[in-house]
Parts: structure tokens; sequence; C-alpha cells
């Protein structure tokens, strides 16, 4: 590879050797006050106790405070659970869609398209508002629809089980789409003879789907997993806005329970160091995925 | 044969419509709720066809809530951080490219490094510096920290690998300063990438909400998505119809930006974006 600045190079400080750390500048000055900084201050933090401005060494117990505090399990539970039943569903969701979308058979593609990757335009606090009117309890149309076919009003709010399955249905709801148009794109690339020769043979549309689709698709689907569960981890503003944590905490997610400890309690250093387990956790995860689908590429 | 394949296309289709239908449907309440009164929207069965009170639940939109003003703050905010991560990270990603210098290996691994964290660990420290900063609701809070991203300066220098290195060679020798070739070289040609840059981040921003939730205290400093949230608040009466109407006019900036740029957004939106 030739690099611009090897062109004219006399043995003294030029313009050339200056210009890149000139073009890198403002980045790296914002970069190492506003990311590097506050990564390292946070790890002091979770070292420490902070009162008005004070720092105290305390070791370990913020650590230890937050692993004896049963919130804390149960909020990593929670995270846990929505993470482990929603990014299969909301994935294989993605795939069957895309593959629609990828067929020959389908006409009006563009629009089919367009009407998938709506829900990827809405921020995350205005869905969830949409999404708390539609199911309202007593006066929703989810509850008035399920109703037609004589179910009783769900208490999506005030159930516990409910309230998670309100919370993946949004998710689903809102990230669908946006993996469907991951997953199209790798699709594209996958031979159409590979399916023709399928279709020769006597393989059904189902036969194809999981022998030729889903295969080929590994290292796609692997990147949006991948993706998936670092957003699922940091999951906060759908449990915030649409049920509060509730009931009874059965929907507080990690980042929700952090931030209340953070900015509920004041309790900075406790915060700190359960953002690290988080952080830990999210580098373990991901390794893991990837290591499991040895042979695909990201 | 030939029944088995209609029956395929036919199979084919109503996959689509339900997925389209359960796609649409919520925008579609979300307008429709906007133009209802407050019984209509609650009404058994539900109405499912515009009303005429969308300028009524405006008008107690604006006298409640300072809705123009969150939604100048969005708009501001979101374009402000887009136009300077943008560019930032294009200066930053040539320089990675294009340029041998000391430290490039190291210095841009620490661009990866931070690119995998998230964005949580640094909330406290970040809100720390805020009170020291005595930035605490103000615009400094909202912009500042987001004038830049790493995954900017990572995607912009994946981009700009592939720039031929020989146009930037035969301008330096007509005599083309760095600068000028980055400008009048370089920045032309990489406009798609940088349109898909400015759409992730646009719509990053403006769907930013923890961190405005804990600097912004102040009516006035509300970001759009801040102060929906606001109004659903426990201790708030919830009208529902203005509620909406906010969320539509929410949406409206997203939809026209989606229709001009509708070509670069999906690239963009490859680029990843997450749950928060």
């Amino acid at each position: 590879m030739v690099y611009v600045n090897k062109l004219n190079r006399k043995g003294k400080i030029s313009m050339q050797d200056v210009s890149p750390y000139l073009f890198i500048s403002p980045f790296f000055i914002l970069f190492a006050v506003f990311m590097l900084y506050p990564l390292v201050y946070s790890l002091v933090l979770s070292f420490s106790e902070w009162r008005g401005g004070e720092i105290n060494y305390v070791g370990l117990a913020n650590y230890q405070q937050l692993f004896t505090d049963p919130l804390f399990w149960q909020s990593l539970y929670v995270t846990g659970l929505i993470l482990v039943i929603q990014v299969p569903i909301m994935l294989l969701l993605a795939t069957v869609l895309a593959t629609v979308l990828n067929s020959n058979l389908l006409r009006f593609k563009g629009i089919f398209r367009l009407a998938f990757f709506m829900p990827v335009l809405i921020d995350l606090v205005t869905y969830s508002l949409v999404f708390s009117l539609m199911f309202n309890e007593n006066y929703g149309m989810i509850n008035q629809f399920l109703g037609l076919f004589g179910i009783e009003p769900i208490r999506w709010f005030a159930d516990g089980f409910w309230a998670k399955v309100l919370i993946i249905v949004a998710l689903t709801w809102r990230w669908t789409g946006y993996n469907t148009i991951i997953i199209l794109s790798g699709l594209q690339n996958v031979p159409r003879d590979l399916y023709e020769s399928a279709n020769i043979d006597g393989a059904g549309p189902v036969t194809s789907f999981f022998k030729i689709t889903v295969p080929m698709l590994k290292p796609v689907i692997l990147f949006c997993a991948i993706l998936s569960t670092i957003g699922t981890l940091q999951l906060f503003a759908e449990p915030y806005v649409l049920t509060g944590g509730g009931p009874r905490n059965e929907t507080t997610t990690v980042i929700l329970y952090l931030y209340d400890k953070a900015f509920g309690s004041f309790n900075f250093g406790l915060a700190s160091a359960g953002a690290y387990v988080v952080t830990t956790i999210i580098a373990i995860l991901s390794y893991l995925q990837i290591r499991m689908s040895k042979g695909g590429e990201i | 044969m030939h029944m088995r394949q209609e029956f395929n296309k036919l199979l084919l289709l109503i996959v689509a419509m339900v997925g389209v239908t359960i796609s649409i449907f919520p925008f579609y309440w979300m307008f429709t709720a906007s133009t209802l009164t407050e019984s209509q929207i609650f009404k058994v069965p539900p109405t499912l066809v515009p009303g005429t009170n969308f300028f009524e639940n405006l008008d107690k939109l604006q006298n409640a809530w300072p809705v123009w003003k969150a939604l100048f703050n969005s708009i501001f905010v979101s374009g402000i951080t887009t136009v300077t991560t943008v560019f930032f990270s294009a200066l930053a990603g040539f320089a990675f490219a294009k340029y041998q210098f000391k430290g490039r290996e190291l210095l841009f691994f620490a661009v990866l490094l931070i690119m995998m964290v998230p964005t949580q660990v640094m909330l406290v420290p970040m809100f720390i510096i805020m009170m020291n900063f005595d930035w605490i609701d103000t615009y400094y809070a909202l912009i500042i920290p987001f004038l830049v991203t790493p995954f900017g300066v990572f995607l912009m220098r994946q981009q700009m690998l592939g720039f031929p290195t020989e146009l930037i060679e035969a301008a330096r020798i007509d005599g083309c300063k760095d600068l000028g070739i980055f400008f009048k070289i370089v920045l032309p040609t990489m406009k798609p990438a940088c349109a898909a840059l400015g759409i992730v981040t646009f719509m990053q921003q403006w769907g930013n909400f923890i961190w405005p939730l804990v600097v912004i205290n102040s009516r006035e400093m509300y970001t759009l998505p801040l102060m929906l949230a606001m109004m659903v608040q426990p201790g708030q009466v919830v009208q529902y119809g203005p509620v909406m109407v906010g969320a539509v006019l929410g949406l409206i900036p997203m939809l026209l930006l989606f229709l001009l740029f509708q070509k670069h957004f999906v690239s963009g939106v490859f680029s990843g974006s997450v749950k928060g």
C-alpha cells in the first residue's frame, strides 16, 4: 500500500507530517475528554464512594453491595429473559420476511419493503407511547380485538408476565423490519440457482428455507444477533415509558436499575460498578456468539 | 405444478400483507388518534377513521407544553451534532486511511475499542463532568459530548480505504495542499458515505433519550422525545390526543429525511443502532 506522504520525504518536518495529526485532532480531543476519560473515571468511581464531589476509595464494597442486592439479580434475570425470548423470535420473523421480500413470486416488493422499514423511523419513546395507548387495559384496541375472539381483557401493565410480553411485542415490532432489511441484503448474495435446483429436486418453500436460506445466511444472522444482544442488554426507553419497570420491578431491566441507583439515589459508585459488570457481560456474550459460529465471517 | 406455484404466490402475499399491516397499523392509529377527542380515542369499539379534532389537540398541547421549543431543540441538537460528526469523522477517517504516521495503529485501536463499549458506562462520569462544567440544563450538555462519534471515524476510514491514492498524489504534484485535497477531491466523492453516516447520526441523536433525561431539568430545554415521556409521567393527567399530536410532529422530520435520502437510508441503517 502506498501512503501519500511517503512521496516527498527529505528528512525534515514538512506540512505532510503534521497534517494527519491536525486532521485527527478535533476528533481525538473530544474523544479523550468525553469518552476515554469518562471510561477511566467510571472505573475509579466503581471502587469509590462519591459524596458531593468527594471521592473516597472503598475497595470492592460497591461490587459487594451490587452482588448482594436481589434487585440487581432480578434486573439481570429480566433482561436475560427478554433477550433469550425476543431475539430468536425476531430473527426468525425477520428471516421469513426477508425471504418473502426476496422471492420472485411476490409483486410490489418496493412498497412492501418500504412498509417493513417504517418502524425504523420512529424513536423509542414515541413508539412506546403509541403502544401504551394501544395496549391500555380497559379501552385499548388490542384487548378489544382479543375480545372479539372471546379472550378476557389482558392486564398488560398490572401483571408481571404480561408486562414482559408487552415489552417483547413492542421490541419485536420496532426492530424486526430493521433486521429484515439487513438479512435481505445478505439474501441477495445467495445464488439463485441453489433454489432452482432444490425446486427441481422437489423441495418446497419450507424445506428450501431451512436447508438453504438459513445456513447460507448464518454470518448475516450472527451479525444481527450480536447487534440485538448488545441492544437488548441496554434496554431502557421502552420499560421506562411503557411500564416504569413495574409491576413490582418485574420489567426493571439492568440499565433501568442502574439509572435508578445513579440518579434516583445518587449512588454513583454502585451504578459505575454495575455499568462495568454489564459491559463485561456484553463483551463475553459477543465473544461467545462469534466463537459459536466459527466459520462465519462478520 | 402450476397450482403449487399459484399457492406459493398466495402464501407469500398473505405473509407480506400481514407483516405490512402490523408494521403500519401503529402509525395509522397514531395519526388517527391525534385527530380524535379523548372519548373517541377510548370508545368501544375503537374509532378507526380520522376525526376533526387535530387542531383542538394541537392547541391543548401547545398551551400546556413547550412543544415548538422542544421540536426546535431536537432539530437543533441533532442537526449540529450530525454536521460536526460527519465532518470531523471524514477528516479523521481520511488521515487514518491515507496517511502513515506514528501512533496510527494504536489510536485507531482505541477508536475500535470504545466503539464496543456501551454508552451507559459513561453516563455517571459524564454527568459529573457536566456538573463540574456547570453545563447541566444547557445546550452544551446536549451537544458537546456528541460532536464526534468513534463509529463515524470507523465508517469513514473504511470508505476511504478504497479511494484511489493516485488521485491524491496527482493533486499534490499539481501543487494542491493537504487541506485542499481533502475539500476538493476527497470530500465530494465521499458524499454517499457522508449521507449514510449523517442519517444514522441524526436518527441516533433524535432518539437519544437517557442522556437528555439525565442532564435536562427545565421544560424549555426538553427535546421532543423527553417532552413526550414527561407528558405521561405518573402525576400527569394523560391526554392521549395531544400526546399523539406531539408524536406526529416528532415523526415528520424523520419522514422528510427519509423521503429525501431514501437511497442512503438503508445503507446507513446497516451500520447499526441500538435499543436504549
